[in-house]
């Protein structure tokens, strides 16, 4: 306890020590507001423009969120064709780091021209971006199952769905949640690029990418801190969402959902 | 009436691919009831006897039946032991034991009876609900044990089952794995590389010698059931150690 209490109070020092030298930066360089906004003046709009920012935030995580379930859904499936036999990872495998290669910028502007501009297609984007590493880790969960578990369920006549339900996916369950810790974070950085694009398919109304352009657009920099701000927040929270389930589910049975014991 | 054997391997050889033999030319009858350990130095071909007699290898040459049947086929009558407790470790100690009952479609009902059973059986009841992680290597290993008997099996394979524990934990399974044997009836083939272990627990030892693996001499161990803890201390039992220590030295390449 008294470990949390010394960690929490070191982050909120080095925090009011950043506030400080940006706004020294402010005094010594002179900037002007449109160029570097102060911290105060970044704490007035985001009190003032909340529920448009709120609104923002919401429709931001709601598009994450629906790239990561389906990254989940898709990539579980994947994974499990993957997982049938080496001759087809050994085909299709490389396939999968054309996901993670390509780049989503020139990506974005495509979909937008299939799909439509609108919170679907930005969940098309963050599904795209963060398909690859739940397809890799879940399949290498599938696969790097005890031999000698293998032989245990073949010794009592197991089916290969028994095999599959009851060995191989409860196996690769915290493998799995690695991928999802991981494409967790890119989701939400594949959301707000995807907005930059395809943000909102009607006028005022998108996400945190899609207002941080029009922030841009209108020079109203303190305003585009505070979107900055928000979208770290989204993504902090998403990894703590996961991280949670990843407790959640596992402290039970696996090693790393635990806390150590001694440090 | 002479009774049909458990297992009879007849000129088994077994080599891997285009690979040196493992095996050559085993013969080797099991009766039932029989209590039969396999044991050697390394390489000797010890584990994928088992490994043949589970059918989860197949012989390259000569001919093998466990029961009368295929080993593939007989493996409804079969349990095996690994040297790992290898419990599925998101499953309580309860749910691991029921595992065999639950993959063969037993009734929830009867899987609980059984499975409460074995666990009182093993000294396990009070940590049923427990995860393997809570569990020390010897309560896994007779949790692996409970898992084994939880199909009624009439022939146990066991790899090495207690190499890995301490010796106090080993001895205390070699006295309540014959327990179980005199209750339940089953037919046993152990593998180890203690000789002292068994002793104690066989009817029958079967020295392997090594490249290619082959039986290089058979003890049968006229000590008598029921074998309890002092049996150790006996001159009979050192005797017999002494004496299979000596084989199996000679089993070892110069």
């Amino acid at each position: 306890m008294r470990r949390h209490v010394v960690t929490v109070a070191n982050a909120l020092a080095v925090f009011a020590a950043l506030l400080l030298l940006w706004q020294l930066i402010l005094w010594i360089f002179r900037v002007p507001q449109f160029m570097l906004p102060s911290p105060w003046a970044v704490a007035k709009a985001l009190v003032a423009r909340f529920p448009s920012l709120l609104q923002s935030f919401a429709i931001t995580a709601e598009e994450a969120v629906g790239g990561i379930l389906l990254s989940i859904v898709v990539g579980v499936g994947v994974a499990l064709i993957f997982a049938q036999s080496r001759w087809v990872r050994r085909m299709l495998y490389p396939w999968t780091l054309l996901l993670q290669t390509v780049p989503i910028v020139a990506i974005a502007p495509l979909i937008l021209m299939w799909v439509g501009a609108g919170t679907f297609s930005v969940s098309l984007i963050a599904f795209i971006i963060s398909l690859a590493p739940i397809i890799a880790n879940t399949t290498q969960g599938l696969i790097s199952v005890d031999e000698n578990l293998v032989h245990l369920f073949l010794m009592h006549n197991a089916t290969s769905a028994q095999l599959l339900f009851k060995l191989r996916l409860p196996h690769a369950v915290p493998s799995l949640f690695v991928g999802i810790r991981i494409a967790s974070g890119i989701a939400v950085i594949g959301a707000i690029t995807g907005e930059l694009y395809a943000g909102s398919s009607s006028v005022g109304r998108g996400g945190l990418g899609y207002a941080i352009s029009y922030a841009y657009s209108q020079l109203q920099t303190d305003y585009l801190f505070a979107l900055v701000l928000a979208a770290t927040v989204l993504g902090f929270g998403f990894l703590f969402l996961v991280m949670f389930l990843e407790w959640y589910f596992l402290h039970h049975w696996h090693e790393s959902a635990r806390p150590p014991d001694v440090e | 009436m002479i009774a049909a054997p458990m297992i009879e391997i007849q000129a088994v050889s077994k080599r891997y691919g285009k690979g040196p033999a493992v095996l050559e030319t085993i013969d080797l009858y099991v009766s039932k009831e029989e209590f039969v350990t396999l044991i050697g130095p390394s390489g000797c071909g010890k584990s994928t006897v088992l490994k043949l007699i589970s059918g989860l290898t197949a012989p390259s040459t000569g001919t093998l039946r466990v029961d009368g049947m295929t080993a593939a086929n007989a493996r409804e009558i079969v349990s095996y032991i690994f040297q790992d407790a290898t419990l599925l470790p998101w499953r309580t100690i309860r749910q691991n034991v029921g595992l065999g009952l639950e993959l063969a479609g037993a009734s929830k009902k009867r899987r609980s009876e059984r499975t409460d059973a074995l666990l009182e059986l093993v000294g396990l009841r009070h940590v049923a609900d427990a995860y393997p992680r809570e569990l020390s290597g010897g309560m896994k290993m007779r949790a692996s044990i409970a898992r084994a008997m939880a199909t009624n099996p009439r022939l146990l394979l066991m790899d090495e089952p207690f190499a890995a524990l301490d010796e106090m934990s080993r001895d205390r399974l070699n006295e309540e794995l014959l327990r179980l044997r005199a209750e339940q009836k089953w037919t046993g083939v152990f593998v180890t590389h203690s000789v002292a272990e068994a002793v104690f627990l066989s009817t029958r030892i079967i020295v392997l010698a090594p490249n290619p693996g082959r039986i290089h001499a058979t003890f049968a161990v006229d000590l008598p059931f029921p074998r309890t803890a002092a049996l150790r201390a006996t001159p009979a039992f050192e005797q017999m150690v002494a004496h299979v220590s000596l084989r199996l030295r000679s089993a070892l390449p110069q």
